[in-house]
């Protein structure tokens, strides 16, 4: 391949002769020849100092007009003078989250930052200037997953677990008689969710309704990211979204409803409460 | 304190450090602080669906209702009862030898919490059926499918399909009047699909008509194929919530 990266012989040789393995040696004649071949093109190599961070950031913005947040000299703590080994004091550190936090103190340590605050907080990678990516987002009022968040799901999943266990203490799963082909029962009905189907049955052929019209429910249903391109999510804004999705909803229900409730024996239309319940969970 | 020399004594030792890593609520010398609070989430299995932070908005009851962790946590549920029945479940319904039939009937009168057992696995099952249902709704009233989400919404639409699938085939598998004809219903449909109507017919029921066949056909779909395609997709949404930025909003 052209542009397989050449090894610098010279330092090959070098490194096996200092007994290093080949597949090292290689390694690192590969590296050097890369380095000597950025050193020709001008391009500085190795470690920089922090303030280069804010020019680089500078030069990015000018040449890309990026906005973003204020770059802060916080890879050089040049306030660092006092604390040993570059570490900071509790008191700068504190300094340091009320500052950042954009206002005297938060509640707790979990409360985060006000949702109102316009600061911003950044992710950034520094590679040569060329190539700086700057990733934003808002900062958000955010809390810890534990113990907030766990302590939820798990109240959440107690209260149904124990809601279900209640309900399947006192209610049994209907087991009727045995399966015969012969004999076809005088009320017979699908599961409850596909009884919006079955009365669709009773107006339409077959084919429209049990093939055709849930299948363009179907892909009606996955299209919906794609065809609305609204990019508010805000209520106020979608009332025809919204509309549309509660007319299908509606619809669908009643026709459960009608399909569950209101056919009884041979799918003729019936009243619970004077001909009896023709349902089957 | 007695009680604090035994928390040590559990505690503190080898096996019980091997297994709680450092930062877990269980392990000694765990303190509220934001730290461990952050390295609780960071060094637990959890992490694979949880961040270390949630936005405040979305622990409000009436933002996700719990109802995307409700479903998930009726299909932990499902697998479980479902297990327990499958040790006392034959997919067999021969002419005269319908022990599908007979071994329902067998578990609630000899098998110890067999009846329970059942009862929760078919209330269960309804149960997250409605929770899908609610879950898709609310997602959409929240515009929650918009970009960067359309797809998870796409993964979502499929996961409500292996829902009513999942809770179709089983309804084959008591082996009585009711299941038998409500499937009935449902597979005559799929009969008019145009073009292959007899083909697909054919590969659904095992054979012409619904019969022993059909039953181990929808008994292996229901217990092991349905659910193993639905494990995939779920670890692509929970995956796909994460990477989209966690949950949408606030609106
Ligand atoms: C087996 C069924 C499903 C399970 C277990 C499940 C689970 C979850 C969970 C745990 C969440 C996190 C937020 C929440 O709880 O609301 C979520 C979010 C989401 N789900 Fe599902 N889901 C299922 C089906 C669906 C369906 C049927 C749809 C839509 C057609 C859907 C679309 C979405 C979308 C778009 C999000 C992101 C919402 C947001 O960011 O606010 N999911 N799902």
């Amino acid at each position: 391949m052209s542009d397989e990266v050449q090894i610098d012989q010279e330092v090959f040789d070098r490194l096996v002769a200092e007994g290093k393995s080949e597949r090292i040696a290689r390694a690192k004649a590969k590296a050097a020849s890369v380095r000597k071949a950025r050193a020709a093109e001008g391009v500085a190599l190795g470690p920089r100092p922090a303030e280069q961070a804010a020019t680089a950031l500078e030069e990015f913005r000018s040449s890309q007009g990026g906005g973003g947040g204020v770059a802060t000299k916080t890879a050089a703590p040049a306030d660092a003078g006092g604390a040993a080994g570059g570490r900071l004091t509790p008191d700068q550190r504190a300094a340091r989250v009320a500052a950042s936090l954009g206002n005297g103190g938060g509640e707790s340590a979990s409360m985060g930052v006000p949702a109102a605050s316009d600061h911003t907080h950044r992710l950034l990678a520094l590679v040569p200037p060329a190539g700086i990516q700057q990733v934003q987002s808002k900062q958000m009022d955010k809390v810890y997953t534990w113990p907030h968040l766990l302590l939820v799901e798990f109240v959440a999943l107690l209260a149904v677990g124990s809601l279900l266990l209640v309900m399947s203490f006192f209610l049994d799963a209907p087991l009727g008689s045995l399966a015969n082909p012969n004999e076809v029962p005088a009320i017979n009905k699908a599961p409850w969710y596909f009884m919006g189907l079955q009365e669709l049955l009773r107006y339409f052929h077959p084919m429209v309704a049990g093939v055709t019209l849930p299948g363009v429910a179907l892909v009606l249903l996955m299209a919906a990211p794609y065809v609305d391109k609204n990019p508010s999510a805000r209520p106020e804004n979608r009332k025809v979204a919204n509309l549309a999705f509660t007319f299908f909803l509606t619809f669908w229900g009643i026709l459960v409803i009608i399909g569950s409730f209101l056919r009884g024996a041979g799918y003729e239309w019936v009243w619970p409460w004077v001909q009896g319940l023709g349902f089957t969970l | 304190m007695a009680n604090k020399d035994l928390k040590t004594t559990v505690q503190d030792n080898v096996i019980w450090r091997s297994i709680f890593r450092p930062g877990s609520i269980y392990r000694k010398g765990y303190r509220d602080t934001s730290r461990d609070r952050a390295l609780a989430s960071m060094n637990n299995v959890l992490y694979h669906l949880h961040p270390v932070k949630v936005k405040r908005h979305g622990l409000k009851l009436t933002y996700t209702y719990c109802l995307g962790g409700l479903s998930f946590f009726l299909f932990i549920l499902l697998t479980v009862t479902g297990i327990f029945l499958m040790f006392f479940y034959t997919p067999a319904a021969g002419a005269g030898t319908e022990l599908a039939y007979l071994n329902m009937r067998e578990l609630s009168a000899s098998v110890t919490f067999g009846q329970l057992v059942r009862n929760l696995h078919r209330w269960g099952a309804h149960a997250m059926v409605f929770t899908v249902f609610l879950h898709m709704a609310r997602v959409f009233y929240h515009g929650a499918y918009k970009p960067p989400r359309e797809f998870n919404w796409v993964v979502g639409v499929i996961l409500l399909l292996l829902t009513l699938l999942l809770s179709f085939t089983g309804y084959l598998l008591p082996w009585d009047q009711l299941a038998l004809w409500a499937v009935t219903v449902g597979t005559n449909m799929m009969g008019y699909t145009p073009v292959f109507g007899d083909q697909v017919q054919f590969v659904l029921l095992g054979g012409l008509e619904i019969g022993p066949s059909t039953l181990l056909r929808w008994y292996v779909l229901h217990v092991l194929f349905i659910p193993f395609v639905t494990v995939i997709f779920l670890a692509v949404h929970f995956w796909r919530i994460r990477k989209d930025g966690g949950i949408s909003g606030p609106l």
